[in-house]
């Protein structure tokens, strides 16, 4: 199991689940009385380090932003543990919960939907302050707020604190975003990237400032993304979910180069290169990720895989270490 | 530069929008071409005038918006000089396009079928029910989804499933060409591979020319021939998808792909194009990339540079470094 007793770890999970269930109309439920769920987080289980970037990966649907979710305490699991700070905190009530707030933050890196459109940037920025009370007075609490603001180079602060959102460009808005999150210097940050970013150039800037300021803070980052390719070059190890469930994981060189399981190979393959000489993504898999309300038996990747055989419909690989800090859950390797 | 294989010539073409702040020079002179049977890739950065090249080209600019100058030649005909009405009988049958944002262009309350067939009716008329139905499920079988689900709604489709019937709808006409604006962009890896091979094989296996439209350039550089690389609504860089993802010329060009880390080899810190994209009312004077140009000269501020030829053959710049 990836949680390895590390007294450097800032976060662990055990067998962590996350059921939402199925809302079905009244003549459904006569029919059949069985409660279905949603198993959007179905049993996974790993740790975080202090000062990494561990990213999550992995197709639409496949649980990443429920984890984040879940481990920052925002949803409630349905079962299993979570650890911040080697602090049981599964069970903690909002209140008991609220002074570790400080500490954990997200980014939903959706410029457009992340800063509420009515709210100057220095109130955006502030909300996390006033909420934890980490302000003395007026005058600290704007001082927080121009730093965090100069951290992200949005520069000069002044000129910024009483401009809505509306009026900064998608790069600056990203920015405050990020500001808002680490202004109270939290040690466990997780990052949510939408599907379609259009502006890579913007992107790469925010990635960039946003592990600077997790390295130069030793804190740690979960960077959720489709992105393997990017993954591989901003976070230290990888995470490859399928359908709830944590199918690889390892060192981010590893995991791309050296793909073990056929759900991360057909993953890596399907990523186009800046390189018009190169392969044309021929060999795609095909199909669709399955419903995760019925996930297949056995492996659920075993509907998709070039290589499942009888025991993958059957028996449910587990993740287990095949090299140093190589994780992998599939029966080639068992 | 119009050879007999050229489908479509674009010639000095401005489009701008009226704003109540003044004229958005979106497009400006905007020049390529694109083969039979080939597809040229229209790549560059968010707000960069992608959208309105290729809605000019179906002469379909929303309101406020206008061709200003210029030349489209498709088919050995300008298109520019054509009224609505001639433009209606040119319009999906000749170009066709698949819309950015394939999740809201279907109509929730119709079957997919249903729009599908509203479309073949449009461009023919007097085609018998049963001709649409099986045209219909010809089309649907040509982009890999099963005929009988022309009865479901668009709800009832994946993300993948709908982008794939609106591919199936652009070529209800049989066009020739086809124009795929940001395909795929919003579904992720795998659905996206599914969807550009789809696109590749209609490309061989009907002859389409196309232009795809990306703000990524792995996208362009696995389906496109050519490219053009645009810049606050100018083409900065043109020509064969080899030369120029090997040689970029332009300083745009060459941050874009930087901007862009490869799954293959080290890995690297990510570079980004320091500097804000520009107000394209008032765009910068001569090379509008100048004020974040790190090759920057007085010339550049002077002198608008010309799209043209540095050596190498069919790859053009607009730059003065050469
Ligand atoms: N509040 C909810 N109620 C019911 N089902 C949910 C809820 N939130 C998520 N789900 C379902 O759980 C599954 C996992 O969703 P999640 O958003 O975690 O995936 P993801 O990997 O983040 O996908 P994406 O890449 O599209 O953001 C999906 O099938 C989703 O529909
Ligand atoms: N209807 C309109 N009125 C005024 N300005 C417009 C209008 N539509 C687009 N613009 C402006 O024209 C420029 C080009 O827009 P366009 O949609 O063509 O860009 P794009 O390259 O397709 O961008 P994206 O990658 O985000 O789709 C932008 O600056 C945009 O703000
Ligand atoms: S366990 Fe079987 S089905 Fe699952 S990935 Fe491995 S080989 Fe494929
Ligand atoms: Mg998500
Ligand atoms: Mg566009």
């Amino acid at each position: 199991m990836p949680g390895h007793v590390d007294s450097e770890e800032v976060l662990k999970i055990e067998d962590l689940r996350k059921w939402y269930p199925l809302r079905r109309g009244f003549f459904e439920t006569l029919l059949s009385r069985d409660e279905l769920n949603v198993k959007a987080v179905d049993g996974i289980s790993f740790t975080v380090r202090k000062g990494e970037v561990l990213a999550l990966a992995g197709e639409s649907g496949s649980g990443k932003t429920t984890t984040g979710k879940v481990l920052l305490r925002l949803v409630k699991p349905t079962s299993g543990s979570i650890f911040f700070q080697g602090k049981d905190i599964t069970k903690l009530s909002e209140k008991e919960l609220k002074p570790l707030r400080r500490e954990m933050q997200i980014v939903f890196q959706d410029p457009f939907e992340s800063l509420n459109p009515r709210m100057t940037i220095k109130e955006i920025v502030a909300e996390p302050i006033r909420v934890q009370h980490a302000s003395a007075n007026e005058a600290e609490l704007e001082e927080m707020v121009k730093k965090a603001l100069s951290d992200v180079e949005v520069v000069p602060p002044e000129e910024f604190l009483y401009r809505f959102p509306h009026e900064l460009s998608g790069g600056q808005r990203q920015r405050v975003a990020v500001a808002r999150a680490f202004v109270l210097g939290p040690s466990f940050i997780v990052a949510d990237e939408p599907v379609s970013m259009l502006d890579v150039s913007i992107r790469a800037e925010i990635l960039n400032l946003m592990v600077d300021l997790v390295k130069k803070s030793s804190a740690s980052i979960i960077y959720i993304t489709h992105d393997i390719a990017l993954a591989k070059h901003i976070s230290d190890r990888i995470g490859v979910m399928y359908l709830g469930k944590m199918m690889e994981m390892g060192g981010s060189q590893t995991i791309v180069d050296l793909p073990l399981h056929p759900y991360t190979q057909a993953l890596i393959a399907a990523v186009p290169v800046p390189d018009p000489e190169s392969k044309r993504t021929q060999n795609v898999i095909s199909g669709e990720i399955p419903s995760p309300v019925f996930p297949p038996s056995g492996c659920r990747f075993h509907t998709r895989c070039p290589y499942a055989h009888t025991r993958c419909t059957k028996e449910e690989p587990a993740l287990v270490e095949v090299e140093k800090d190589h994780y992998v859950a599939c029966h080639l390797y068992t | 530069m119009t050879a007999n294989s050229t489908v479509l010539s674009v010639q000095d073409l401005s489009a701008y929008y009226y704003t109540l702040n003044g004229w958005v020079r979106a497009a400006e002179s905007v020049t390529f071409d694109v083969e039979m049977g080939q597809a040229m890739g229209l790549a560059g950065e968010s707000g960069c005038g992608k959208t309105t090249v290729a809605m000019s080209l179906l002469k379909i600019l929303p309101r406020g918006g206008r061709i200003r100058k210029g030349k489209i030649i498709f088919d050995g005909e300008d298109l520019v000089p054509l009224s609505e009405n001639e433009m209606r009988k040119r319009r999906w049958k000749g170009i066709s396009i698949v819309f950015q944002g394939a999740m809201s262009a279907f109509n929730p309350v119709y079957k997919v079928g249903d729009q599908i067939a509203e479309a073949i009716k449009t461009h023919e008329s007097g085609v018998s029910k049963a001709d649409v139905e099986e045209r219909i499920a010809k089309l649907l079988e040509t982009v890999g989804i099963e005929p009988s689900r022309a009865d479901n709604y668009p709800h009832e489709f994946s993300g993948g499933m709908r982008q794939r019937a609106l591919i199936a709808m652009a070529l209800a006409a049989n066009p020739k060409m086809l124009i795929a604006d940001e395909p795929g962009t919003a579904l992720d890896v795998i659905v996206q591979a599914q969807t550009l091979k789809l696109l590749r094989d209609l490309k061989d296996r009907l002859g389409l020319s196309m232009i795809m439209i990306s703000h990524d350039l792995s996208i362009i550089a696995e389906t496109c021939e050519k490219v053009a690389i645009m810049y606050a609504g100018r083409i900065v860089e043109y020509g064969d998808a080899v030369s120029i993802f090997k040689n970029p010329m332009h300083p745009y060009t060459q941050g874009l792909i930087k901007a862009f880390p490869s799954i293959k080899g080290e890995r690297v810190r990510l570079t980004s194009i320091p500097g804000t994209p520009p107000d394209l009312i008032h765009p910068p004077p001569a090379c509008r990339f100048n004020p974040r140009c790190p090759y920057v000269m007085d010339i550049c501020k002077k002198i608008d540079p010309q799209l043209v030829e540095h050596g190498e053959k069919n790859h053009l710049a607009a730059c003065h470094l050469y």
